[in-house]
């Protein structure tokens, strides 16, 4: 059986992401694995050692600098990885999908392939579903319980308000992979000695006939969210009622606007220097 | 309904509203009152798709071909990102989900990169555009269009090879965390299982719907299903309570677009009450069940 598990290289959850206009944006902080693709990657490593006999492929659409998160999944275990080596940070869905279609099916046929459920950089949310179009294979996706048996996989996907559908599907088959699934591994030293032996064939984009003209999805420019700034804090105690139950002013030692608190909290409980008692509950309330 | 409202933005378009429920009968008036110029009402032989999302997925695709759509709008909640991503695929057609704005005249949309860091600009140059609208970021408007019935029958062989088994129905009830109105989330500080119970009866007075953080999830206190944040759901509610929560920048991309955002916070220097519009400084444990008494039903006027 061959497992081919897609896998990106994105910067660290935590970086600072800094555009540099265009679509340019300053790539020197702490690039990792996906986030997702570890949960990915783990269940390939599982089905292999539950005896399955599988031979567990990473594969990575992007730049050269990709090789180094190819070496963390060989690490963790898988037997070996292909990079498709593009020029651009940025490349369309529809167009990695295409690219990560033709590197697979060059290299062998899949018994089954594994993603995350979305990329944390581009958040495209559509990998799965298009290499489950191009290679003709049922899909499922947000997966967060998986089974295999006699050429078929019983997945769980979590839908809206903590419901999960159960899903049967043939095999050859997608399958994105979400938090939950399982714990995955981190590498020890002697598993990263190991890894720098193995095989890591990197396959330039032109080689795989896609020179984009014009891609469908174009990004155009990234900008940066301000943050909210910090918030209008109030002190206070909770609760603190005088015999004709209305509330009373709790001392209160908050900073920023006066005149925010009042539009928020007006009829809570709560109550600002101003010291009013109020009594109109807020817009939001029910 | 948001979707029809943000089709009713395009200055040129004509709108059509999908139906695949044959006897959905009840949802023609609301289509209508939010702007449906027509209403498909699609048939197929296969009495019901509900097992089947590929099945579901091929009658939109070739509703889109036969009527000639430029564009299909839906919500990108997981369903909605399931269906969309589908139909995209099945068609070729270029596809964005988590759009917070469209801008039909230029052909761009807007949607977050980068968990919620940066916001990207993009352009659409190919047709037809699929997408998928963060849910709540539009505020769906009332605009009566006639709501003309077209009935389109697709007869459709309906590939098996993935079926839905089960739907299962998780513990914690209430509305559903990706779109609801207003969020109340527990943090790690919440401390069990036990003690989400304090914001679950928030959330049942203020119609909210519970979330939390990871550090929550991986303690066992919440099911995966509730966690908010990168690995977690996105939420854009207009209301967001966060308590106990720190404010890491994982938890903060899946909630960054609410549009009024409150902490809770017993520590004056929690990073969450540098990025948020209102903090309470304050025990959880006190705040909480404080704000479930001012704001239930026996409050005091
Ligand atoms: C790849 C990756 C993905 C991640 N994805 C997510 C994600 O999707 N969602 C997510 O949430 N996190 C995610 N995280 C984890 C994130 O970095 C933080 O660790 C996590 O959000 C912290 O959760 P917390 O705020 O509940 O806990 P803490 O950071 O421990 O904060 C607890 C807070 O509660 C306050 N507190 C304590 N007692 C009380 C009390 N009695 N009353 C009021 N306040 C009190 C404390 O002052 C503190 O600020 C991810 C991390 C990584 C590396
Ligand atoms: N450039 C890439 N190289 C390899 N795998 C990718 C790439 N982009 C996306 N994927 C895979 O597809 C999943 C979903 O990504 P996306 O559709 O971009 O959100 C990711 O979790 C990866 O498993």
């Amino acid at each position: 059986m061959r497992i081919y598990v897609c896998i990106k290289h994105v910067p660290d959850t935590a970086a600072n992401i800094r555009p540099l206009g265009g679509t340019a944006f300053d790539e020197t902080v702490k690039f990792i694995m996906n986030p997702y693709d570890e949960y990915a990657l783990e269940q390939a490593l599982r089905i292999r050692e539950n005896g399955a006999g599988a031979e567990v492929v990473a594969v990575t659409v992007g730049k050269e600098v990709a090789v180094s998160t190819l070496r963390t999944a060989l690490a963790m275990g898988a037997d070996r990885a292909i990079l498709v080596k593009t020029d651009a940070y940025f490349t369309d869905s529809a167009e990695t999908g295409c690219l990560l279609h033709s590197a697979i099916s060059r290299d062998g046929s899949p018994d089954l392939i594994l993603t995350g459920r979305q990329s944390v950089d581009t958040e495209g949310m559509q990998i799965p579903y298009r290499l489950g179009a191009l290679f003709d294979m049922p899909v499922a996706a947000n997966v967060v319980a998986f089974s295999m048996d006699e050429g078929r996989v019983i997945v769980e996907r979590e839908i809206e308000g903590d419901v999960r559908e159960v899903i049967e599907m043939t095999m050859p088959c997608v399958v994105g992979a979400a938090k939950g699934l399982n714990q995955p591994r981190s590498p020890t030293l002697p598993d990263m000695m190991k890894a720098k032996k193995k095989e890591i064939r990197v396959i330039p984009q032109a080689d795989l006939g896609f020179l984009a003209p014009v891609p469908a999805v174009e990004l155009l420019g990234l900008q940066t969210v301000p943050d909210r700034g910090r918030g209008s804090i109030l002190v206070g105690e909770p609760e603190r009622k005088n015999g004709a139950g209305a509330s009373v002013p709790a001392p209160e030692r908050g900073q920023g606007s006066i005149v925010e608190k009042e539009r928020l909290w007006r009829g809570s409980a709560f109550s600002s220097r101003r010291g009013k008692a109020r009594s109109k509950k807020p817009a939001w309330a029910p | 309904m948001g979707a029809l409202t943000a089709a009713r933005q395009d200055p040129k378009g004509e709108v059509y509203a999908l139906l695949p429920e044959p006897n959905a009968e009840a949802c023609h008036e609301v289509l209508r009152q939010y702007g449906a110029d027509r209403i498909v009402v699609i048939q197929t032989p296969e009495a019901d798709l509900s097992p089947f999302p590929e099945g579901q997925a091929a009658v939109l695709a070739a509703a889109i071909d036969r009527f000639q759509l430029d564009a299909l709008l839906g919500a990108s909640g997981e369903a909605g990102r399931d269906l969309l991503a589908r139909i995209a695929s099945i068609i070729g057609a270029p596809l964005i989900l988590d759009c917070l704005d469209i801008d039909f005249p230029s052909g761009t949309v807007r949607k977050s990169h980068f968990s919620g860091k940066t916001t990207a600009t993009l352009r659409l140059n190919s047709r037809p555009w699929i997408l998928g609208l963060r849910p709540n970021i539009i505020t769906e408007q009332i605009d009566p269009r006639p709501g003309d019935i077209v009935v389109y029958e697709i007869p459709l062989h309906v590939s098996k090879r993935l079926v839905i088994r089960e739907v299962k129905q998780g513990s914690s009830g209430g509305p559903d965390v990706s779109e609801a109105e207003i969020v109340i989330s527990g943090g790690r500080a919440v401390g069990s299982a036990e003690n989400f119970r304090i914001l679950k009866e928030c959330a049942s007075v203020l119609g909210a719907a519970v979330g939390a953080s990871r550090a929550a999830v991986d303690a066992g206190f919440a099911s995966h299903a509730l966690q908010i944040g990168q690995t977690g759901k996105t939420v854009s509610p207009r209301l967001y309570i966060a308590c106990g929560i720190s404010g890491s920048v994982q938890h903060f991309a899946g909630m960054k677009t609410a549009k009024v955002i409150v902490a809770v916070n017993n520590d004056p220097d929690a990073p969450i009450f540098q990025k948020c519009d209102y903090g309470l400084l304050g025990d959880l444990f006190e705040v909480v069940p404080a704000l479930t008494r001012a704001l239930g039903p026996g409050r005091s006027k």
